[in-house]
């Protein structure tokens, strides 16, 4: 009998820490199915930090660092700068991301910093109980603004792949969805083209992911799915906003 | 092999220093008064095949320091002390993950943005904590443009020996003075120690994890409980101090780093009066050296000067006899004290408070 799906060698066993419908798994999942493609396990050293993949380290069979909320595209530079023979992936949250840590992530896009991130956006906080992210939607209602956001009073989501693509000269830059079959296929081909840029020494890599957070939007994990349809009409379009110019397509397939 | 002396500042004595003990990568934010060091590092780094960045903030350029201490490398920062409190919470996650690295505060006058005139007002960030948890790093206090070279060198055996986050605490008066230096000879790199913790890449190993959070309760308690132990293991050995005229000494000042340099001018000029004055001065100031107060031997007053209002004095206070007073002389803001100033305490105490 032919197995037709094993759990990707680069992750271990530890149980998935995540909610029903949680698209972090998803994401995980992808990030170590392409490490195994691609071949680089040995070679790969994965960052993550606070919020609901404070955990994610334990998924992962790769030499994994655990720190600060926010620092990780600093401690991703640090280590890349000390060991340039190495892929560095930082895996951050739209908090970490975007709040917190919006000034280590910026400079380290403006660097060109050979690193590759990969934010989850769920336009929420899930790990302290659901309130508003930098990319919470308008109107939407959250545990920290219970009438939704009004741009009036908080300011309006940010749109993190765009900014990057436009301050980041040698970058690769793309937002994927990871709702149904062929978003998340179109995802996996954005994080072989991510590690790819960084393993041809092309430049930055930045891959964004709208991604479901059933618990935190009070929705079920299908209606949650179809949520993201709406993140993506309303606020965030999908697709590369920037492609390193000699990356070589000839390994990869066109998201 | 002696090498022969050279004319470098304070700063580039240390920066060279660090150099020499095998430290090839730097990551900072510019601020007076370290500019000097950090300037040194950005010409002479890539001369030695070594990495400066300057980042993007001190908050940056400790998470830079994190990462590059997490793969074994020898890694330092530098900063002033408004740099150095945005530095805390990077100092309290290397404490937690046992990362050895060097800090240099090159210390100004706070609180606040405060001015840029020396100081000695960060010693009880540096020494109780400063982030949160509990944690200690090692706190070394140079006294002079040589020390700060010798010590900047030993430093990283300190931090890779103890797996810990080593600080250099100096001030701007001790970085720009240009004094005679021998320089130590420069470590092999080929014979650093060997760290099998960092992380380089999973190959033909099980994966190495630098974490800054344990991922039981259990695991925090034990992790906390093996600091501590280490904690104790440095308090026991590594306790540095200069001790001077202690002999027949009445009056003892006890200070660190710029003051003592003034203090000891002031101890000679008293002895030349008669007066039987002596000093100790802490090299390290975590662990702080107690073992120099255990004997009491005919002193009946410490003088503690600090160009601060008073925080070495509370390791003072538990380190001495009980009925041996310590009195504080200094000021915080950026006063720096003359000879003439420390004399006149020292009479004063000599001759009113308590002596006669």
């Amino acid at each position: 009998m032919t197995q037709l799906y094993i759990r990707p060698r680069s992750m271990s066993d530890a149980a998935n820490p995540y909610c029903p419908g949680c698209g972090h798994g998803i994401a995980h999942k992808l990030i170590g199915e392409v490490i195994d493609e691609l071949g680089i396990s040995e070679r790969v050293i994965g960052i993550v930090s606070a919020g609901c993949s404070v955990r994610s380290w334990r998924l992962y069979r790769l030499d994994m660092v655990l720190t600060a909320h926010g620092r990780s595209p600093a401690v991703a530079t640090g280590i890349k700068r000390a060991r340039p023979e190495n892929l560095v992936f930082a895996y951050q949250g739209d908090g970490d991301s975007a709040a917190i840590g919006l000034s280590e992530l910026m400079h380290a896009a403006l660097r060109c910093e050979g690193i590759t991130i990969f934010m989850i956006n769920n336009a929420i906080y899930g790990a302290t109980g659901g309130q508003a992210a930098p990319t919470t939607l308008i109107g939407q209602k959250t545990t920290s603004y219970p009438l939704g956001r009004d741009p009036n009073y908080t300011g309006f989501p940010i749109n993190m792949a765009e900014a990057i693509a436009g301050i980041s000269r040698n970058s690769y830059v793309a937002r994927v969805a990871l709702n149904n079959v062929r978003n998340v296929l179109k995802a996996r081909n954005a994080v072989i083209r991510a590690f790819k840029t960084q393993e041809e020494g092309r430049g930055f890599s930045f891959v964004e992911m709208l991604s479901s957070c059933p618990t935190g939007w009070h929705m079920t994990p299908p209606e949650s799915l179809n949520r993201i349809n709406e993140m993506i009409s309303q606020q965030y379009p999908l697709g590369e906003f920037k492609v390193p110019r000699a990356l070589d397509s000839s390994m990869i397939k066109k998201l | 092999m002696v090498n022969e002396a050279l004319l470098l500042s304070g700063n580039e004595a240390l920066g060279e220093g660090a150099i020499r003990g095998g430290c090839r990568f730097f990551y900072g934010y510019p601020i007076t008064p370290q500019g000097e060091l950090f300037e040194y590092l950005a010409r002479r780094l890539p001369e030695v095949g070594g990495t400066f960045l300057q980042s993007e903030s001190e908050i940056a350029a400790i998470n830079m320091v994190y990462g590059t201490a997490a793969t074994g490398k020898r890694v330092m920062t530098a900063s002033s002390s408004p740099g150095i409190s945005l530095m805390q919470e990077g100092l309290s996650y290397l404490a937690a993950t046992q990362l050895p690295c060097l800090i240099v505060n090159i210390m100004r006058a706070g609180p606040g943005l405060g001015r840029v005139r020396p100081s000695q007002a960060d010693y009880l960030q540096a020494t109780k904590g400063g982030g949160h948890g509990d944690y200690h790093m090692i706190v070394l206090a140079p006294a002079s443009a040589q020390e700060m070279a010798d010590l900047g060198f030993q430093a990283f055996a300190l931090a890779d020996n103890y797996r810990t986050p080593v600080m250099i605490l100096g001030d701007g008066m001790l970085g720009q003075t240009m004094e005679p230096v021998a320089l130590p000879e420069a470590m092999d790199l080929s014979q650093l120690p060997p760290k099998p913790w960092a992380v380089t890449g999973a190959r033909g190993r099980e994966r190495n994890l630098v974490l800054a959070a344990p991922y039981t309760d259990d695991e925090l308690i034990a992790l906390n409980a093996e600091l501590e132990k280490k904690y104790a293991s440095i308090e026991a050995q590594e306790a540095r101090w200069e001790s001077k005229l202690l002999d027949d000494a009445e009056v003892v000042i006890v200070a660190f780093g710029t003051s003592a340099r003034i203090a000891e001018d002031a101890v000679l000029k008293a002895r030349e009066e008669g007066l039987k004055v002596g000093l100790i001065r802490p090299i390290t100031l975590w662990p702080f050296p107690k073992e120099a107060f255990d004997d009491p031997r005919n002193i009946r007053a410490y003088i503690v000067v600090e160009m601060n209002n008073g925080q070495m004095l509370e390791d003072v206070r538990l380190a001495k006899h009980r009925d041996i007073p310590a009195y504080h002389f200094g000021h915080g803001g950026g006063w720096v004290p003359s000879t003439q100033d420390v004399y006149r305490e020292v009479v004063d105490v000599h001759e009113r408070k308590c002596v006669r």
